[in-house]
């Protein structure tokens, strides 16, 4: 069973987001970990790329295959964590703690219809 | 089209364990057990076992069985002794390849073809039509043959203290009949042929035997702590060594020579199938070569990712990936054979970017074979 945390925004392609400080903290769910299997490389966009709702900003690669990053939220890069390009297993490993960018949102740039994590995880056991 | 999904004998086991399915080869087969990484490194350091019931067991049998088997099969069968094992393809007349095998000769009068999953129907077919001019009599037994590969550098002892069996004499390449019984007795019982082959690049045996023989060896290896290895690693491990993989570095369009394995096609003999096309290609070179290409930054390079150089599209990606053995991001290419060359500075496109590589070796890390 995957583990959901309270307090986050959620995907129906399994990133989540946390809001600290009025920033977006974009990262992948335990179940995307889980479905993935060993991540070997995060493949992010750069500082001050814009990222669009429900579009790609980047990938993250098992090893076996490429998997698109969907972004949740609208708004600017800001940071990336610079953490994953050595440690890319800390999605595997932490996938609540590991955030992939920090978004500064645009007007409007977090959706209405994110999931919190009791609809995430029902939406996640009828998968 | 929903083809219903075959399971081999071990199936259950792959249940029980966890193992996470896939189909593969018309197979539902087990990619990985928990992660591809630990269990391609305990084949690299210890050893691990992979049900690979799924592939194909062909046996060719008849007074010619010698001569059709040289006449359909790349390399020269002429010198082989009894329990000797051969690598080559079976190839159409243009060189491209039907299939890539293994050929066990039992005798002069019997072949043991190993064939890849996905071709069982059409190599036998193949093989079939082939055959009406010989006497033989060609029989596709891959229903009723389990597989189990036993692979890394602790295999002969495992199989040693778990099975009892003495392997330390069987030569590289070459394979044993023996029996064994339900209770594990060897020496009496269903027959049982063990080879000192594999597809990971370590030392290791390959056993063919009956359901209830490979669900016993099986067990006795899992109760041993033989890690259970998915199709997962399987490929990472044929990967780094340079090994092909049908569909991707062999196929109907991609031939022996294309692929750097002309050695195993044997043209110092008279007809056999895709002869005249190899003589030919070997004499004249071909336009395009599959080559091994080192990325000098992490992003991985997947199987269809354009190859570029000069501004164009030379080639494509055929495997890629992050190598768990080295940690460098590889792949195997087919590119026009101007940019072949190790040290040629070439670039993959990688989603949306280009990322700089060099061409190398197709050998991203040493083969460890006991010969």
């Amino acid at each position: 069973m995957a583990k959901v945390n309270e307090g986050l925004y959620y995907s129906e392609t399994h990133e989540w987001v946390r809001m600290v400080d009025g920033y977006a903290l974009v990262g992948i769910t335990d179940y995307a970990q889980h479905a993935l299997g060993n991540i070997v490389y995060v493949d992010m966009p750069d500082v001050d790329d814009e990222v669009s709702a429900d579009e790609e900003f980047g990938a993250v690669e098992s090893v076996k295959a490429a998997s698109d990053l969907i972004s949740p939220v609208t708004g600017t890069v800001t940071e990336t964590n610079e953490a994953l390009e050595n440690t890319p297993g800390l999605l595997n490993t932490d996938p609540y703690g590991a955030w992939i960018v920090k978004v500064r949102l645009a007007e409007d740039g977090l959706p209405g219809n994110l999931m919190d994590a009791a609809a995430y995880a029902d939406f996640c056991a009828n998968l | 089209m929903e083809e219903t999904l075959r399971q081999t004998c071990l199936h259950d086991s792959h249940i029980a364990l966890g193992a996470q399915m896939s189909p593969f080869g018309g197979f539902d087969m087990p990619i990985q057990y928990g992660s591809i990484i630990d269990e391609h490194n305990a084949v690299r350091q210890r050893c691990g076992m992979f049900d690979v019931s799924h592939m194909g067991e062909i046996v060719i049998s008849g007074p010619q069985a010698g001569e059709f088997t040289g006449y359909i099969f790349s390399n020269d069968v002429r010198d082989m002794p009894d329990g000797k094992i051969l690598y080559g393809m079976m190839l159409y007349p243009d060189g491209g390849v039907v299939d890539d095998l293994l050929v066990y000769k039992l005798s002069d009068m019997k072949w043991l073809f190993v064939v890849n999953a996905s071709n069982i129907e059409k190599d036998f077919i193949w093989i079939q039509r082939h055959a009406s001019g010989f006497d033989v009599k060609v029989d596709n037994f891959s229903d009723f043959y389990g597989e189990i590969a036993l692979q890394g550098p602790d295999s002969e002892k495992t199989a040693r203290e778990v099975l009892g069996l003495e392997l330390k004499d069987l030569a590289f390449y070459t394979f044993m009949q023996t029996e064994l019984d339900a209770d594990g007795s060897i020496g009496r019982g269903e027959p049982l042929i063990v080879s000192r082959t594999g597809y990971t690049g370590e030392d290791g045996f390959e056993f063919y035997g009956s359901f209830a023989q490979i669900r016993y060896i099986w067990d006795r290896l899992l109760a041993a702590g033989v890690t259970p290895c998915g199709l997962g690693c399987r490929d990472t491990l044929r990967f780094e060594v340079g090994l092909p993989l049908y569909g991707h570095e062999l196929s109907e369009k991609i031939s022996p020579v294309e692929a750097g394995l002309g050695v195993f096609v044997k043209t110092d003999r008279p007809d056999f199938i895709g002869r005249d096309a190899i003589v030919r290609q070997k004499a004249e070179g071909t336009a395009r070569r599959i080559v091994g290409i080192e990325m000098a930054d992490k992003a991985i390079p997947r199987a269809g990712y354009p190859v570029e150089a000069d501004g164009e599209q030379i080639g494509e990606v055929t495997t890629g990936y992050n190598s768990i053995s080295t940690g460098k991001s590889v792949c195997m290419a087919m590119v026009r054979k101007e940019y072949s060359a190790p040290g040629t500075e070439v670039s993959v496109r990688i989603r949306k970017k280009t990322f700089p590589g060099t061409v190398c070796k197709k050998r991203f890390y040493d083969k460890n074979y006991r010969k």
